[in-house]
Formats: structure tokens, C-alpha cells, sequence
């Protein structure tokens, strides 16, 4: 299997991962709900608990957003590799911007990032490892976005959070594939 | 008599067997933690090491939610198998909006790992 990592060439491994990545992320521009002010008026007793469900995943997005920052300015990222966790980090901002205005337009309170994250910096030693810290993230973020898309009262809300799933689960495919690893290695996500 | 008391031993055995769990297996299934949990530090959610044995919403320091500070829960595999099978129902109010863990071997295995890595060199550095 080819991987970014393998490719000698660096302008080639940036054909090959913006080829890639305009296949695989160009869906990922979904409308989510920004804009639906109709959700609100939706949502019933259950808004408060919604607002929580979309609150703890904002915190892991602001969380991933540092960590792909530790990662953009660790410095052992090579060209290709960098654009490509920009990129991924851009996605993680504008799931963070939906989910806090969402938060507040359900009456709740966004979390705020933190002032300090711990990461394991001292295992981030090479490219490989940033993508693998990076990959691990993705994965559990998709087990997390998972976990929340059937608990919402407001089917609406699934619809978003399973939206922003799919995200995840690209990105999680493509720094697989970036380690040489199976990017899909089941039919099924867990 | 004999026979019975061999088939009820033989039934314990299984099921402490399966109560204990597959930390192997574990460890991999702790990956879908991985979005909010680390062994060694606080992420989301709070660290891991030394889960068993302590009471929720304990960690100084750490923004639990309320509902989980009184809960009055201490971890064990019990009160852990119970948590990770309805987190929301078992603590409504807590922050770790997760549906659940519905397989109960795949709760055990967490369970058989949670209780391996607390005893790790990670959760053993100062």
C-alpha cells in the first residue's frame, strides 16, 4: 500500500494527498446547523440534555484542534503531511464553531478551550508518531460521535453528529493510510 | 448431588471466566475511550490510572459534573460494568454523553484492561 510517508519526492506525495484528500473530503462539506434557527424551536424537554451531548463533544474538538496545533508546530511534520493536518484541524474548528453556536442556540453554555492541554509530547518523536497520536484521536472521536448519535432527543442533532462522524472517520482513514496502515480495516466502525 | 454441584461448579467457573475478562482485548476496545480519555492524564474526561478503588468524581482538580460528584459511586468492575453499559441512565447528569457499551463481554474486557493498566509503568511515573 502507498502511503504519503513512502514517497521520496515531496511534490509528488502533495499530488497524491491533495488528489486524495479533494476525493475523500470534498463530501465532507456538509450543512450542518448553522443557520437552522428552527432547531431550537424543535427541541422539547430534552434541550438541556442535548445541549450537554453537543457540549462534551465541543470539548473534544477544541482538544483536537490544540493537538493538531502541538502537531502543525512540533516541526517533524514534512510539507504534505503539515497541509494535511492543517486541513484536518480546519475541519475540527468548524465542527467547533457549529456545536458552540448550537450549544447556545439550545440556551446552553459552550465550553471554552482549555488554557493548557496534556499531550504526550514526550512520544512525539517523529512523523509517524504526530500521525499516530493524531489517528488515535480521529478514531476515538469517531467512537465518541458515535456513541452520542443516538442519545439525541432531537433527530436533527443525530443527523449533524453522524455528519461530523463522517468527517472523523475520514480523517482517521486518510492518517492510516498516511502510516501505511489499511485505511478501512472493517466494514464497520465501533 | 455430585453431578449437580460439579455442572454448578463448572457454571461459576465460566462465569468468573467471562467476569474477568480479556485485558488484550481490552486494551483494543480502549481506543473507542480515546476521544476523551487518557491513562496517565486528564483529558475531556478524567484520567485512568488508579480507577479502581476510587470514588467518582474525585480527581482534584477536575471538572466533573456535578450528578457525578454525588454520585456516590466507587469504581470497581461492578460499578463499572453498570456505568459503561447506560452511562447517562446510570449518572443522569454526567458529562460522558456515550450511549453505552452494550456487549457485556466487550465491558469486561474494558473492565480486564482498566484493572491491567492501572498496575502499568504508565500509571507508576510520578
Amino acid at each position: 500500500m502507498s502511503s504519503f510517508l513512502a514517497i521520496p519526492n515531496p511534490q509528488a506525495a502533495r499530488r497524491l494527498f491533495l488528489g486524495r484528500s479533494s476525493l475523500l473530503l470534498s463530501g465532507a462539506a456538509v450543512a450542518l446547523l448553522a443557520g437552522r434557527d428552527v432547531l431550537a424551536a424543535k427541541a422539547g424537554g430534552s434541550t438541556a440534555a442535548d445541549a450537554q451531548i453537543l457540549n462534551t463533544a465541543l470539548a473534544a474538538e477544541l482538544e483536537a484542534i490544540a493537538a493538531y496545533q502541538v502537531g502543525a508546530e512540533s516541526g517533524l511534520l514534512q510539507k504534505p503531511v503539515l497541509d494535511l493536518a492543517v486541513q484536518f484541524q480546519g475541519h475540527h474548528k468548524e465542527h467547533a464553531d457549529v456545536l458552540a453556536k448550537t450549544v447556545q442556540k439550545l440556551g446552553g453554555k459552550p465550553v471554552a478551550a482549555k488554557s493548557k492541554y496534556n499531550f504526550p509530547l514526550e512520544g512525539l518523536k517523529s512523523q509517524a508518531d504526530v500521525l499516530r497520536f493524531a489517528a488515535r484521536l480521529e478514531q476515538g472521536a469517531v467512537s465518541a460521535y458515535l456513541g452520542a448519535v443516538p442519545l439525541f432527543a432531537n433527530r436533527d442533532l443525530s443527523k449533524a453528529a453522524a455528519s461530523i462522524l463522517g468527517d472523523e472517520a475520514m480523517h482517521w482513514a486518510v492518517l492510516r493510510n498516511a502510516l501505511g496502515e489499511n485505511p478501512v480495516p472493517s466494514a464497520f466502525v465501533a | 448431588m455430585l453431578r449437580v454441584a460439579l455442572a454448578a461448579a463448572a457454571a461459576l467457573s465460566v462465569g468468573a471466566a467471562e467476569a474477568a475478562g480479556d485485558a488484550k482485548r481490552g486494551e483494543q476496545l480502549y481506543a473507542r475511550c480515546a476521544a476523551c480519555h487518557a491513562l496517565a492524564y486528564d483529558r475531556v474526561g478524567p484520567r485512568h490510572c488508579a480507577l479502581i478503588g476510587r470514588p467518582a468524581g474525585s480527581i482534584a482538580g477536575f471538572d466533573y459534573s456535578a450528578a457525578m460528584k454525588s454520585s456516590g459511586i466507587v469504581w470497581n468492575a461492578k460499578t463499572l460494568d453498570r456505568f459503561l453499559a447506560a452511562p447517562m441512565q446510570r449518572v443522569p447528569g454526567t458529562t460522558m454523553t456515550y450511549a453505552g457499551v452494550t456487549d457485556a463481554k466487550e465491558r469486561a474486557d474494558l473492565v480486564a484492561y482498566l484493572e491491567r493498566a492501572g498496575k502499568s509503568a504508565d500509571c507508576k511515573k510520578p
